[in-house]
């Protein structure tokens, strides 16, 4: 185990699988010698040069298309989108080509390609550079969507990302990228795509959550185990393929789900864990599912207005204990 | 100079392009074919002498008016038709039907039902060429239409930064659905566009074979030297209408009649062909003939083959088998 950031574990994990295989490659807006705006592609240039490390104009399509391009034509491109609400300048790119080649043509096509970048609050970015967009590439049958929240999972999800020979949506969260986490040291350490990780285990109620939710999550579990409930926290690291089992058997054992993102709650993905929990569990229920998530509007600039537009650790708790029917006191 | 043995080939193709498409305006009419059908006839020299500079690893992307590449880029013409049926026989399995058909073992990259999507998609795939320094080409063929999408300016500025060894062809043929491109786009000439890029574009005549040859055979040289991409506007014209049914109240019969009549490309062809004493009379007709028989026993085919098993319609949205929360 080493102790890495968030940012440098994504960085490590492209750098060992470039090393491991000639055909992944890496292109985006300032990749090269900028290293990415983020720094999750620091001085890799300078090891594997300007051709594998290209930088691309701002041509989100162009590039995304490309990717498509060159992973049917048998490489493994890495996509970098300096912000992932950019997914929806190349939206058909990605709905249209990366998601649909293989199936319309006849199970014919590979398409290696990964798509990664970050999105969310946190750094006061605004209505379109703060948003959490995942659920919409979850309604499009043929794109894989990760979702890591700690960095060992960034590094473990996206090595299985990158030898995935479908399209895989890399969600990363802004506000994690400079967190320290223990990252495993094995080059080939890859977390299986489909596989909820338990993050604490709890026997009153089932909070599913991700990217910076799962540590909001774990933080409300705390609370709420003082005031004698305890929580399980799940956290499904990846959208597609769902792992609803583990939810499912969390919710079985605890009767009682809140589900809690970032993403807006109208039509968010917690909507599809509720559903397909209640759909499997109903008659082990006590409570409806509560879903938390960001309000129906765009993420305003202004720090306590985009605060009060996403759900607070404050929020969860009071969810819990809502689907508990704790009484205060 | 166009070889012999190749000018054979690219009468062959226009003419097998020319009766299958024949074939499938007659078969939906017959209601034996449904959905989106964009026929190909009065285009066909454009198809036949780019793919005649082709190898079955070079790449093409095509278009939602796509049987013409799929056919010259090394297409059965009975599996093409099953596909258009919508048959298990087909290329794609019956999930793509006419706008997304695709032939990856011929390096087609399939049929592209969004104006310009597949555009970005042939430039990629020229990256993976350059990527790993084979010797292999992509070709795009798209419309004037898309030559206003985003991604049109977006390939080309790529494709002209990065060098890579791409065909850009833009089948011009007059209109978009109904749009005149006079009035949908600022220049007259696409070709021009290829300044823009720094790269070499050049316009022409779409119906002469022996022009579209000359230029393509041109860009494919500069593609494989390492010299980056070339734009070639072949302009053309579609004889039928957009879709099956279409109306057409956007031109009047003597347009299209002085097309047919006067500058059809497999008749242009044909005449050039004999005036040079490649081939007699004869052996045109033969290859017309064959042609015509290979489309109807394609329509056999493909009315005889059975349809697909709704039990997989699961089958191949991902590479492996995945959980049923999917």
């Amino acid at each position: 185990m080493s102790k890495k950031t968030y940012a440098t574990a994504i960085r490590d994990t492209i750098a060992e699988e470039m090393r491991r295989d000639d055909r992944v490659f890496i292109m985006g807006e300032d990749v090269e010698t900028l290293g990415g705006v983020f720094g999750c592609t620091r001085d890799l240039y300078k090891e594997f040069g300007v051709e594998r490390v290209r930088n691309t104009p701002i041509s989100e399509a162009g590039i995304v298309g490309a990717g498509v391009g060159a992973a049917c034509a048998g490489m493994r491109p890495i996509v970098e989108l300096m912000y992932m609400d950019f997914t929806l300048v190349s939206a058909d790119q990605i709905l249209n080509q990366a998601a649909k080649t293989r199936y319309v043509f006849g199970g014919k096509a590979r398409i290696p390609l990964v798509i990664r970048g970050q999105q969310g609050i946190g750094r006061g970015n605004a209505a379109t550079h703060s948003q959490s967009l995942e659920t919409l590439f979850m309604h499009v049958p043929g794109l894989k969507v990760a979702c890591p929240s700690t960095a060992a999972d960034a590094a473990g999800l996206l090595r299985t990302a990158i030898r995935d020979d479908n399209p895989v949506m890399f969600f990363e969260h802004k506000a994690l990228y400079s967190v320290s986490f223990d990252v495993p040291d094995d080059t080939e350490y890859m977390i299986p795509f489909g596989k909820a990780h338990v993050k604490r285990a709890g026997k009153d109620v089932t909070i599913v959550a991700s990217l910076l939710y799962v540590s909001r999550a774990l933080e409300a579990a705390e609370d709420l185990a003082k005031q004698g409930i305890e929580a399980e926290v799940i956290d499904p690291r990846t959208l597609i393929p769902l792992d609803m089992d583990t939810i499912v058997e969390s919710v079985k054992k605890t009767g009682r789900l809140v589900i809690a993102h970032e993403a807006h709650r109208m039509a968010g993905w917690g909507a599809e864990v509720a559903a397909q929990a209640t759909e499997s569990a109903f008659r082990y229920l006590d409570a409806a599912p509560i879903r938390l998530g960001a309000k129906a509007c765009p993420i305003p600039f202004n720090l306590e207005l985009e605060s009060a537009v996403v759900p607070s650790i404050k929020d969860i708790i009071d969810a819990a204990k809502a689907v508990c029917y704790h009484q205060e006191g | 100079m166009i070889p012999k043995e190749r000018k054979r080939w690219i009468y062959k193709t226009m003419n097998q392009i020319r009766c299958f498409e024949l074939k499938i305006q007659n078969l939906f009419e017959q209601n034996l074919l449904r959905g989106s059908v964009h026929l190909y006839v009065g285009e066909e020299a454009v198809a036949a002498a780019v793919c005649s500079l082709l190898r079955d690893e070079d790449y093409i992307t095509s278009t939602h008016r796509g049987h013409g590449h799929c056919i010259a880029k090394g297409a059965r013409l009975d599996r093409a038709m099953a596909e258009l049926m919508g048959k298990s026989a087909g290329y794609c399995k019956g999930r793509s039907g006419s706008m997304h058909i695709a032939d990856f073992e011929k390096g087609n990259l399939g049929a592209n039902a969004i104006v310009g999507g597949g555009i970005p998609i042939a430039t990629g795939a020229a990256l993976a060429v350059k990527l790993r320094r084979s010797d292999q080409v992509a070709v795009s063929f798209f419309g004037d239409g898309a030559a206003n999408e985003g991604t049109f300016h977006e390939s080309l500025n790529l494709a002209g930064v990065w060098k890579l060894p791409v065909v850009f062809v833009c089948e011009n043929n007059g209109y978009g659905i109904s749009v005149p491109t006079w009035q949908s786009t600022a220049v007259k000439d696409i070709g021009v566009r290829g300044a823009s890029y720094d790269i070499p574009g050049i316009t022409v005549d779409g119906n002469d074979v022996y022009a579209i040859y000359e230029a393509t055979k041109t860009a494919v040289k500069r593609a494989k030297a390492g010299e980056g991409p070339s734009l070639i506007e072949c302009k053309t014209y579609r004889y039928l209408g957009h879709w099956t049914g279409d109306p057409q109240t956007y031109r009047t019969k003597e347009e299209v009649e002085e097309w047919k009549s006067q500058r059809d490309p497999i008749t242009l062809f044909r005449e050039k062909l004999l005036k040079e004493k490649a081939f007699t009379a004869e052996e045109l007709d033969a290859i017309e003939q064959a042609a015509l028989k290979e489309a109807e026993e394609a329509a056999e085919f493909a009315i005889n083959s059975p349809e697909p098993d709704p039990a997989d319609v699961l089958e191949d949205v991902f590479y492996e088998k995945q959980g049923a929360s999917l």
